[in-house]
Parts: structure tokens; sequence; C-alpha cells
């Protein structure tokens, strides 16, 4: 492609090859021009004019948005590019809370590497007095405000690459921020804690939160037995930090470093991978026979499935029921595990080692506890280990490798290549192709559905049908895929979705860079690995047999069921309050007593609640809602009724939904307004002074 | 005696006004709603109109309700941080209720010392304001402190909307406040 065009960069000819920018070519040169906005995976913005460089005769620009012209004479090292290099950071500094020594990205911070090579030693302006509230409500990541230099790469990534837009800019002026809509915390939010923001952020604003205290204090609690997971993504990425490139396999160093640090047993993720494997299998072969509830969309990424929750309640009974494999790991190891070294659930701890920061939000989900204990006591992420090996001085470069331990340290290949996009539906695949035909499958290699492409599509023969597959990474890339299956563009049998970018590989736990490159060389290593071992296939795992002889029956069925299947519902975005629409606001019931107590003959009036939220919205909310009132008005309750609009009830999958003091009523269609009133409305006002049913009772108006 | 039923009465009074503003809200929840769902219509809920929209919704509401703003990113299928990250950018929108009376009470030096307070003391009963309540539940009245209109001549100054209210008494303010609230309720009993 090279065209003979070129353009000179501090008196080097660089030839063009199609770059899109100046600052691409100016790299190539060589030169590693300063960025903090620049993301080559990320719109361009052009904000920090970080990249300013020289034109010979056009002045200064940003190299990032300026596409390159043949001819062009650039100066990238002026004098005054470096003056005015300098004068930013110093901008930048004095809007910052300087509070490096203690902050959670010292050392991996942008903003600091900058100031240190551009050689800033002193900031000439004042402080910014102002302090903004740190937001410590996700369980994923930690947002500080104070550390934020607006150049708005969490925005991008969260609104281009994962296609939710949680984070934007907001206000004008000194007061702008990057925030969640109105101020709220992340956890009030639609925010599904991928951490992919926080893999980008250049500075301390946005970091994975630290569990890595909690960790010690179990592992130095001699009342517990603590054993940790390694999930497979973390072998090939832990090295980095240590000075190894991405991509080692350096899975006999972490396990070695683990047992120094105190851990009582070392096991593999991929072994409950391999479980996993055995049940999708298992239900994927039972759907596709039955022709029900496919495509089956794979369960093992809680980013994803929080996505889907939120956004495609439709699509939530096609999810797979299996727990993810840690999930499987940590209910077999309290169920069962705890029992045979005879200990109680609650002094087995089980720690995760993840790339994943939704990881840590899935282990809080209420549904997976054994007895009420969690099944996984506490999750760390790949950047927290690495914290914990570096804070017990253990020099990772010499350790000797060690092996997991028995007996869920074995794993097959299928289980291994769980952490990178594609791996998952390789490993269903290589099991379900043996299920459906009943022969052995020779080559286990699937490679149309390897690689980093956000999209691919395959189609394999097996047992006289095809199975069609997608598989999909990055949610903004899911959205898209989602969308067109739901208006019958596509079609699918399975289809696997990771919410990261590469998947797990690319976790947003991960060490950062967090780069394409990186991620790529990890899922290069994943693959090495899965051909270092044996055994390839997750159903000629012995181990796994045995559990299934042991405890868990056979795969997808009733004990199976209780110990390694789930279930998921619809779930509400973003915290907020009603629209009021009739009735005196906020005299809902039991607040009639509140107020002055004057005589206007106050009755605990009928709350009536609309969802307008965006499943019901799409469904004919507003229409329901003015015909509620129209038929309320009828029926001459009118003022024995507050109507508001509110949003979600978590049922949206059955909407339009409609609660009456508490009481959801689903499949309220526009026409059913008046059956709503008779008999829920009505009865309600009559005996009003009665208490609210519990919000928990579901009425469903679809059988009418 | 007859003094003590004087003031009841005038209390009385006081309390019905305020109430029937509030009533007239009441159906007015509705109808704005009701309008925000023109508005959307008749943008076709089209996401290069937000501005339009947002400034439509705040002409109904005086101005926007986080709910309300949830609910045009619904319709509109956008994130709802990116409907708040506009309408906190343009200084035209307000994400606190206004009234549609803005009474800005000076408390200035000059203000102060001929009585403000008591005055600013007798605008938040009449208008049942609480402690820290800025706005009335009617979206009828905000009432604000400023430390200096520039009319120390007239202290102490209330200003209500564009119009200036010089040397105010608590019963000259309360008058004033009748006389709007008056004017108010005719016209609503015209519509
Ligand atoms: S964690 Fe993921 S979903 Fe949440 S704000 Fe960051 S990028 Fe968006
Ligand atoms: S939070 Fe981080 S990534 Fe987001 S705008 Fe601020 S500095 Fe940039
Ligand atoms: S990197 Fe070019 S302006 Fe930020
Ligand atoms: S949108 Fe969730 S119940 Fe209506």
């Amino acid at each position: 492609m090279i065209n003979g065009k070129k353009i000179i960069v501090d008196g080097q000819a660089v030839p063009l090859d199609g770059e899109e920018n100046l600052l691409e070519v100016i790299r190539k040169a060589g030169i590693n021009l300063p960025t903090f906005c620049y993301h080559s995976e990320l719109s361009v913005y052009g904000a920090c004019r970080m990249c300013l460089v020289e034109v010979e005769g056009g002045g200064l620009v940003a190299a990032c948005s300026t596409p390159p012209r043949d001819g062009m004479v650039i100066r990238t090292n002026t004098e005054r590019v470096r003056r005015l290099r300098r004068i930013i950071i110093e901008l930048l500094l004095a809007n910052h809370n300087r509070d490096c020594t203690t902050c959670e990205k010292s050392g991996a911070c942008k903003l600091q590497d900058l100031a240190m090579q551009l050689g800033v030693r002193e900031v000439r302006l004042g402080q910014r007095d102002v302090r903004l509230p740190v937001d410590k409500s996700s369980p994923a990541v930690v947002r500080d405000p104070n550390k934020c230099i607006l150049c708005g790469d969490c925005v991008r990534m969260c609104e281009e690459v994962q296609g939710i837009g949680v984070l934007d800019f907001a206000f004008r002026g000194s007061r702008v921020v990057v925030t969640p809509a109105f101020n709220k915390n992340m956890a009030e939010v639609d925010c599904v804690n991928c951490g992919q923001c926080a893999a980008v952020c250049p500075t301390g604003a946005l970091v994975v939160k630290s569990e890595v205290d909690e960790a010690w204090k179990a592992i130095h609690d001699p009342k517990k037995t603590v054993i940790a997971q390694i999930a497979p993504a973390v072998r090939v990425a832990v090295g980095e930090a240590f000075g190894m490139p991405p991509g080692e396999i350096a899975t006999g160093k972490i396990v070695a470093a683990l047992r120094r640090i105190g851990f009582d047993k070392v096991f593999d993720t991929c072994f409950a991978a391999d479980l996993t494997v055995m049940e999708e299998t298992a239900e994927f072969t039972e759907r596709l026979a039955k022709g029900e509830r496919l495509p089956q969309f794979t369960s093992c990424c809680p980013a994803w499935v929080k996505f889907a929750e939120q956004y495609y309640p439709g699509l939530v009974p096609n999810i797979s029921t299996c727990r993810s494999p840690q999930q499987m790991f940590g209910s077999v190891a309290k169920k069962f595990y705890a029992r045979s070294l005879g200990i109680k659930p609650e002094d087995l701890f089980v720690i995760s080692v993840m790339p994943c920061t939704a990881k840590k939000f899935e282990a809080r989900r209420p549904e997976f506890n054994t007895g009420g204990v969690r099944d996984v006591d506490l999750v760390l992420t790949t950047q927290e280990v690495t914290r914990m090996i570096k804070e017990s001085g253990i020099s990772f470069e010499e350790l000797e490798v060690d092996s997991f331990d028995a007996p869920f340290g074995f794993a097959s290949g299928a289980g291994i290549i769980f952490g990178v996009t594609g791996g998952v539906a390789e490993a269903v695949l290589r099991a379900a192709y043996e299920k459906l035909t009943g022969k052995a499958l020779s080559d286990v290699n699937f490679v149309e559905v390897r690689g980093m492409k956000s999209l691919k599509e395959a189609t394999v023969e097996a047992g006289g049908r095809e199975i069609r597959l997608a598989v999909v990474n990055g949610l903004g890339a899911a959205r898209d895929l989602l969308d067109k299956i739901m208006r019958g563009e596509a079609s699918y049998d399975l289809v696997e979705v990771m919410a990261c970018p590469g998947g797990c590989v690319g976790g947003g736990g991960q060490p950062v860079p967090n780069t394409r490159e990186a991620r790529e060389k990890r899922g290069r290593g994943l693959y090495a690995a899965d051909k270092l071992v044996q055994l390839r296939k997750s159903q000629d795992n012995p181990v796994v047999t045995s559990l299934y002889g042991k405890w868990l029956d056979e795969p997808n069925g009733k004990e199976a069921h209780k110990a390694l299947h789930t279930a998921y519902s619809s779930r509400r975005r973003i915290s907020g309050e009603d629209i009021e629409l009739t009735g005196q606001p906020g005299a809902g019931p039991g607040a009639g007593t509140a107020e002055d107590g004057r005589c206007d003959g106050r009755v605990s009036k009928v709350d009536v609640a609309v969802c307008v939220g965006t499943s019901c919205y799409l469904r004919g909310a507003y229409n329901v809602l003015q015909n509620l009132i129209d038929e309320v008005g009828r029926a001459g309750l009118s003022d024995r009724v507050n109507l508001h609009a509110t949003f979600c009830f978590e049922r949206c999958d059955k909407g339009p939904s409609v609660s009456v003091n508490g009481r959801v009523i689903t499949g309220v269609t526009p026409d059913k307004a008046g059956w709503v009133v008779e008999n829920f409305i009505r009865p309600q006002a009559a005996g009003s002074q009665s208490s609210p049913s519990s919000s928990s009772s579901v009425d469903s108006a679809m059988r009418r | 005696m007859p003094e003590t039923g004087v003031h009841q009465d005038i209390h009385q009074e006081v309390q019905d006004d305020v109430h029937d503003v509030g009533r007239e809200a009441d159906g007015l929840a509705n109808r704005r709603f009701e309008k925000v769902n023109e508005i959307l219509e008749k943008y076709e809920c089209d996401r290069a109109a937000l501005i339009s929209i947002l400034q439509e919704v705040q002409d109904e509401y005086r101005y926007l309700p986080k709910e309300i703003l949830t609910y045009v990113a619904t319709a509109l299928g956008l994130p709802p941080a990116k409907v708040y990250g506009v309408a906190t950018f343009y200084a035209q929108f307000s994400l606190e209720p206004q009234g549609k009376y803005v009474i800005r009470a000076c408390d200035g030096t000059a203000c102060h010392v001929r009585g403000s307070q008591p005055v600013l003391r007798a605008i938040c009963n009449k208008l049942k304001l609480k402690d820290g309540e800025r706005t009335t539940r009617d979206l009828m009245f905000t009432v604000e402190t400023v430390s200096c209109l520039g009319a120390c001549g007239l202290a102490p100054v209330v200003m209500i909307n564009d119009k200036i209210y010089g040397q105010m008494t608590p019963e000259k303010v309360t008058k004033v406040l009748d006389d709007i609230i008056k004017a108010e309720r005719r016209r609503g009993e015209v519509q």
C-alpha cells in the first residue's frame, strides 16, 4: 500500500501507509509522543492537547486529530512544544488530588509517568481546594472525581465499546465532571462492573476496588481454611508486573506465590470450567433436541449477565442456567469440599483470583450461597494479587514453579481456553460434538471461533445437523448482535458473549496497559497452554467424572441443578423517584397520618404506580397510564387514588407492569386498565385501611 | 377577643389560599406529563432534537425534574447520563425546581440592619416553607436570599421576578404575596 507519500518527522522521512492521524505516523517513526485522550480502539476526542506538535507553516496542531498530508514537515521537540507540554501537566496537577503515595494507581498512572518523563518538578499554581466525594458504592470500581483529568477515555470506553454510557461529562466550565447520570453513585445506575473504564483511565480517578486487606485478614485468621481458585486468564498476565511479556504462562509461579503467601490450598478455576462445559453441553443438547430457548447464551460472564438482565429481559430465558465456573467452584467447595474436610462452610474461606472486576459483583449475588454463607467469599483481581505478592516481598522472578492441589487442580485444555473470546464456545463444541454424534472428536481445534475480532460466526456439522454459532466480545458488539437476533435478521443455536474486549484476557482487573496487543498475546498463551495438556476435552477429565459419581449424579440432573445452576430475572437500570401524576404527592399509604392532620377527611389513598421503564414503555405503558386515569375517573375513584409513573418493577419481560398498593400486576395492556380498576383498585379503596400487601406478590393479566 | 378572632380568620384564609394553589397543582401534574408525551411525539422521539425537547419540557415544569429526564432518556433511547450532561451544560436549564415567581430577599448589610430578617420570615410563613425549602410545592414561588440588590436606599428590599419592592415590612410583603396568590387564583378559575 506504500504509495510514495511521506512526511518529515524531526528531519526523518516517514512513509505514509494509510494512517489516519499524525500521531500514528509519529509513533511509527519511533517517537513516543505523550497522550492522555488518545486510544487506538476509541474514537478520537482531541481534548487533552498533550500530543501537540509543530507543523511547518501550520503552527501547533494536535497530532491525534490531524490527518497526515504528503510532504508535511513536523517537529515534535521544539522549545515551544516542550514548554507547552509541561504547562499542560502543571495545569492538570493543579486540579488534581496529588496524594500519589497512597493512590491505588500509583506506579501505573499515566499522569505520574508523564510528569516524571517531562521533568515537571514543581507546580507553580495553587492546589484546587474543592474536594468532591469519592464514590465507593460499586463492588467493582472506585471513582474519585478529584483525580479526574477529563480526558473522556472512560466515557468513550463505556459508550463506544460497551454500548452502555454510564459515565458522561456534566456541567460546564470549571465545574465540569465526568459522572453517572444525576451525580448518582455507580451502584445506583446501569454499570455492569466490567471495569473497562478503570482499565483505560490514565489516573487514579477510576480504579479497581481493592479487597487486599480482607484477603490478608482471612489468611491470618487461624480459624479459617483459606483456599484459592485461579482463573485461566490470570496465568498469562500476572507475570507482566514482574517483567514477563504478556502471554507467557506463569501458572506454576502464581501457584507457588499463593502458597507462600499463606493459602492452605490452591486450585484451578479451569477445573470448574470443565464442570461448566459438562452442564452447559447437557443443557444445550437438550434444548437442541426440544428446539426450545435457542439460541442458548453462555452465562460465564457476570457483566454480560447483568447487561442482559437490564436491557434484554426477553432473552433472559435463553441464557444458560449454568453458574459461572467461579460460582460452580464456590458451590462445590462450600457444599462438598468443606464437608469432606469436616469443617463448616463458614470456616472455609474461598478466594478467587480473577482477571475480572464483575466477578466481585457476581460473588455478592444473593443467590450464590450455601446455607446463607457466600460461596465465594472474596474476589481478587490480577492487579490485587500482584500487589499482595509484592507486599510479601516474594521475588516472583526467582520462584520455583509449583503445581495445583488435588482434587480441584486438574483441568483439561477445554477448561483453560475459557479465558479468551471463543474459548467457551469451542470447549462446549468439543463436548457437544461427541454427545451428538456418539463419535470421538479427532481434531479438537475449532479455529473459526478464535481470534480477537468482536464478532465471529461458524457453522459446525454434528450428528446430521448444523450448529450455528456466534461468538461476540465487547457489549457494544453484543448489543448489535442481539438487536439483529431480536429483529429476526440472524439466528443461531449457541451464542457466546464476553463483555470485555478479547474476553477475560482483557478483563478490567488485568495489568495495565490492557491493550489489544497484550490481549492478543495473552490469548495466544492460553491456546498454547491448551496444547500442552494431554486431555483437551472436559468430558475426559477424570476428576470431573468422579465428582459426578460421588456427589453430583449426572450432568443437568437434579443434584447438579441444585449445586451448579441458577436463575436470572430482569433488573432495574437506575434508581430514582417516581413521577407524581394525580393525588397529593407523597401521600401514599401510610403517609396519611403525617403532615398537619387537619380535617380534610384524610383516608389513606390507594397507591397506583405504572411502570414507564424502557421495556414497559416500548410496550405501550403510556397508554396504560392514560387509560387508567380515565377508568379511575369513570369509577368515581379519582380522589381515592395516588397515581404515579415509576421506573421498573424488575418484571420487564412480562410488562407493562402496574402496582396497586405494592402488589405488582404484569401484562397490563392498555385494554386491561378497566379490569385493574375493578379487581385491584376498587377493593383496595373499599378496604383502604388495610396495609399494602407484600411487594413480592405478583399477579398477571396475561391469563385473562 | 375580637382581635384574636380576626387573627384566626386571616390565618385560616392564608391556609386556604395556599391549599387552593396546591390543589390546582394536583391536576396539573398529569396535564404536564401528558404534555411531555406530546412534546416527545411532536419531535418523533428524535435524539437530535434533545435540546428543543428539554426546552419545551422546561417551559412546562419551569425546571427539569430528574425523573422526567430519565423518562425522556427512555423515550429517546439515550443513556440518562447523556441527557443529564446536556441538561447541566446549558445555562438555560435548571434541574432545581424554580417557582413561577422568584423572590429575592436582600440580606445585605443595609437591608439586614433595617429588618430584612423579619421580612424573610414573613415570606416563608406566608408560603409555608420549612427550613431548607426553597420552592413551594405547587412551584409557584422560589425564595432566595441575596447579599445586595444595589437598592440599599430602599432597604429592606425584596425583588420578585423583575420587580423591586422597597421598604418592606412583614405586613407589606404579606400583602404583596396575597395579591399575587389572588391573581393566580383568578387565572386558575378563568382557565
Ligand atoms: S465498569 Fe464497565 S459498565 Fe461500569 S462504568 Fe465502567 S465501563 Fe461502564
Ligand atoms: S475518570 Fe479517568 S478516564 Fe474518565 S475522564 Fe477522568 S481521567 Fe479520564
Ligand atoms: S492525545 Fe491528542 S489531544 Fe489528547
Ligand atoms: S421496565 Fe422493568 S418492569 Fe417495566
